[in-house]
């Protein structure tokens, strides 16, 4: 019964991202988008927190990427990049969506 | 009818900074018409909305705390708090409203609404539900 969480809050602003991953299950998501999609650069004082998650799924939106000018090559590794319809197709492959605002 | 669905409101914001405790106190409110399997959890900040003394006479805004003690007589009786999140801000549970409810099925005996859990039983409970819905 894997969740979609969802966060679009910076890490260095609120606790949404700190918050979830201690909430996460394994075999759960992660989708990191707006403001959140910071939580996804590697080298960060939070990035230790995303690469220790080793059971979750962690997803980010190109298209929030691309709008704060953070390449591909600055994500942690293992993260995958999705756009909107991959967007979609996480919500409906997922039992239920909860958003760490 | 179909089954009733397990819907949960998760509380992660202080009271009075921002209109999120008060929002979402209103929609379990409203959500509490529609005879669903309503449970709210209470984390991070969360926590502070249930605690107890709050006095806003000064401040010029209603004081919404006394609401929660009303959940029960709306079907709303399962509150989750986070016992690690009381510990992080120096709150025990001696610090919060006592909420209670009235069981129906058991000659209107008292019981306590809330239930403490660590963050491994929340986020256990969490996996359970229908629908997350979050303030």
């Amino acid at each position: 019964m894997p969740t979609l969480h969802m966060v679009n809050k910076s890490p260095f602003e609120r606790n949404a991202l700190q918050s979830c991953l201690a909430h996460a299950l394994d075999g759960d998501g992660v989708l990191l988008f707006e403001d959140g999609v910071y939580g996804a650069i590697k080298g960060s004082s939070v990035s230790g927190d995303v690469e220790g998650k080793g059971g979750v799924k962690i997803y980010v939106l190109g298209a929030d990427l691309g709008a704060r000018g953070i390449e591909s090559g600055r994500l942690i590794e293992g993260i995958t990049v999705v756009d909107y319809p991959g967007f979609v197709d996480l919500v409906t492959s997922h039992d239920r969506s909860q958003s760490w605002l | 009818m179909s089954e009733a669905k397990k819907f949960l409101y998760v509380n992660r914001r202080a009271p009075y900074g921002t209109i999120y405790a008060l929002e979402s106190l209103e929609v379990v409110l409203i959500g509490a018409a529609f005879d669903q399997d309503v449970s709210l959890a209470f984390i991070d900040d969360g926590v502070f909305q249930i605690a107890k003394g709050q006095d806003t006479k000064s401040l010029g805004v209603k004081n919404f705390s006394p609401t929660y003690r009303a959940l029960g007589d709306y079907g709303v009786t399962k509150l989750y708090v986070e016992k690690e999140s009381l510990a992080e801000r120096g709150l025990t549970e001696d610090d919060l409203m006592p909420i209670i409810y009235e069981d129906e099925n058991d000659n209107f005996a008292e019981k306590p609404s809330l239930i403490f859990v660590d963050r491994a039983e929340m986020a256990k409970m969490m996996s359970e539900q229908d629908i997350v819905l979050s303030f």
